[in-house]
């Protein structure tokens, strides 16, 4: 078991190293750069934006740049934002609760509307429900989110006004209810996707189980239907679902960044797109380093769950 | 002696994407308390579904049809409501299949899987069920019975895992065991194991029951009588001695046929018979006999005309063939 986690944590160093030598080159590669928010100030000479380039160390090449970012990050300073100059880690930290309330919020929907859909469509094969709920799953994968978060706040903010269009909070309120009532939108947007992901695989799941042996011979035992399918079938299906789960983080991360921006909450997501458009180097690493350590460890706890929830898997 | 298990004209039909397919065409036969009936035939003959039947455990959904009556004491099992066939299932009939390898769940304990089985059917406190299924452990040979309740399927082999179900199966002493070819996926000296186990639990108990196999050799180590099953119909029913001595249908024969076996004293090899051809496919059965294709006996005008009946050849001795008496018994 130590032996693994090493050997895991190892892999996810590397892999780390690798996510950030390729974000750095393809960031620095795109067209444009920091300076171009000083192009259109007027007064702004070529020797001036040369000097403030030297001050940024711009003017370095890349790999000299890497590794300045690099050996700062390991020690962790990950630099200051272009725009603001406020320290990286700060900024993250002060946008990470909005991010995490929107992913648990909306995993928690998709988790148990998707695992009721699945098993039920399962139970009931070919069932109405079942034709239903696969066309559901069809047309909410097709959706794109950002279209489908409009319509939202079209129907519920503009036309019905129950919800609000978009923020963590109405600034001078800030209760319990007021959040709750600020999160049921997006989090239902950005649940949308995955509720039809893991309806389906948790459909499937579960019909490969139920036609096991050990299925029917829970049944010959005589148990009533109810504990063959949850106490037998169930919890056998639910232990590929640990890992979706792991691997569904990428998607929901990426999901945020669209519902982020549409309902204007203050996360990890809109943080990254704005920090593109100004070509903040140090932001952008800075997020996109803290995305790939949340999707490394989310699978690496998926790993550890599914070698504990299942007796057949050791991890040596 | 009133049969503890009356099967009357089962008929078990498939739906499928091609047409409806019957797997069981008119089956009647009984158990009788303490014997051994053994349900003989090759894949598609039928067999397992029979069994399943009783059990009604046939698979599920629309597709399914069964049809018949089966009584089990004063009950007809097909018209029983659900409630009161699980209250039977596990519990008066119990059954092991084929393949100790997925029989048992994964994620359970073996001592959970068959103190549930108890709980299932009788009123006692979990700790209790576990004793008991201690017990049945040590009675099916499972040494360190006490240790091997924490154990999980995957700590054991498959002669241990079938010796797990038949715990599991006897954990509420039920009247009639059916045995879905137990042993055909273990190693021959597992089999053995496993037979003579099976032999001393029902002799211990008491208990009748169905032995489903295709292999002669444990028919005539096991059961009391045997039923020889072909495209989905009985083709020959009778005592074992008789009907492994004196077979009298040609289907038969060719099954006894193509066993290897030395005989005493005689050392040159004797060349193994294989019965020709292979089982019809259920949803075109040749008209008259099932098995004329395939039979070294058949006569145009005669086998092929229509489906010959079961016919009484002696107290007993059942066969479903129209020139049984002109073709000698050529037994073993």
């Amino acid at each position: 078991m130590t032996r693994y986690l090493v050997h895991r944590l190892g892999q996810n160093l590397i892999l780390l190293w690798l996510v950030s030598v390729i974000a750095f080159t393809v960031l620095h590669l795109a067209p444009g750069g920091p300076l171009a928010q000083f192009a259109l100030v007027p007064g702004l000479t070529q020797a001036d934006l040369a000097r403030i380039a030297h001050q940024m160390g711009l003017d370095r090449s890349l790999p000299v740049q890497y590794w300045e970012w690099f050996r700062r990050m390991l020690v962790g300073d990950w630099g200051r934002s272009y725009r603001d100059t406020q320290p990286v880690l700060l900024v993250i930290g002060s946008h990470l609760f909005a991010t995490l309330e929107l992913m648990v919020s909306s995993t928690i929907i998709a988790v148990l509307l998707g695992t009721w859909v699945g098993v039920l469509g399962a139970i009931r094969r070919y069932s109405l429900f079942d034709y239903l709920a696969t066309v559901g799953a069809m047309i909410a994968l097709s959706i794109p989110t950002f279209w489908f978060g409009l319509v939202v706040i079209y129907i519920f903010s503009v036309k019905l006004a129950w919800l609000p269009a978009g923020n963590l909070y109405t600034v001078g309120d800030g209760s319990f209810l007021d959040f709750a009532h600020h999160l049921i939108a997006p989090s239902l947007v950005l649940a949308l996707v995955t509720v039809a992901i893991w309806s389906r695989y948790m459909r499937s799941s579960m019909l490969e189980v139920i036609n096991q042996d050990y299925i029917r011979t829970a049944r010959a035992k005589g148990l009533r239907e109810r504990s063959v399918l949850i106490d037998h079938a169930f919890r056998n299906a639910l232990l590929p679902m640990i890992t979706i789960a792991g691997l569904q983080l990428p998607t929901l991360l990426s999901g945020a960044l669209v519902t982020e921006t549409v309902f204007t909450w203050p996360g990890m997501g809109r943080l990254f797109l704005d920090s593109i458009g100004y070509r903040d180097y140090p932001m952008v690493m800075g997020v996109l380093m803290f995305s790939a350590v949340l999707v490394l460890l989310g699978n690496l706890m998926a790993d550890l769950l599914y070698a504990a929830s299942d007796p057949r898997i050791r991890l040596d | 002696m009133t049969p503890l298990l009356q099967v009357e004209d089962l008929r078990v039909r498939f739906r499928t994407d091609t047409g409806i397919i019957p797997a069981v065409n008119g089956v009647s036969f009984v158990v009788r308390p303490r014997e051994t009936l053994a349900l003989v035939g090759e894949s598609g003959s039928g067999k397992s579904v029979t069994g399943l039947s009783i059990m009604r455990l046939t698979p599920r959904g629309g597709g399914c049809r069964v049809e018949g009556r089966i009584r089990f004491g004063a009950a007809d099992l097909l018209a029983l409501p659900e409630e009161d066939m699980r209250a039977i299932r596990g519990n008066r009939i119990s059954m092991i299949f084929q393949e100790p390898m997925t029989s048992l769940n994964p994620v359970k304990t073996v001592g959970e899987q068959i103190a549930e089985a108890i709980r299932c059917h009788r009123q006692i406190g979990r700790q209790a069920a576990l004793d008991r299924a201690a017990e049945l452990l040590h009675t099916v040979g499972i040494p360190d019975a006490r240790q091997r309740l924490a154990s999980y399927p995957h700590h054991m082999s498959g002669g241990m895992r079938q010796r797990v179900m038949i715990a599991m199966a006897l954990s509420c002493e039920p009247d009639l065991l059916i045995a879905d070819e137990p042993t055909t996926a273990l190693d021959v000296t597992v089999q053995a194991q496993i037979v003579e186990l099976l032999k001393r639990l029902q002799q211990q108990t008491g208990m009748s029951v169905i032995f489903i196999t295709h292999n002669l050799g444990v028919v005539a180590d096991i059961a009391d009588r045997v039923m020889v099953m072909y495209a989905g119909r009985i083709v020959e029913q009778a005592g074992t001695v008789p009907l492994l001595t004196s077979p009298l249908m040609p289907y038969t024969q060719g099954l006894l046929r193509s066993v290897p076996r030395l005989p005493a004293g005689q050392h040159q090899r004797r060349r193994l018979d294989a019965i020709p051809g292979n089982v019809p496919d259920p949803a075109e059965l040749p008209a008259g006999c099932s098995f004329r294709p395939r039979c070294p006996h058949a006569v145009a005008g005669v086998c092929d005309t229509t489906l010959p009946e079961l016919e009484d050849t002696a107290p007993g001795h059942l066969v479903r063939c129209r020139r049984w008496r002109d073709i000698a018994p050529a037994g073993a």
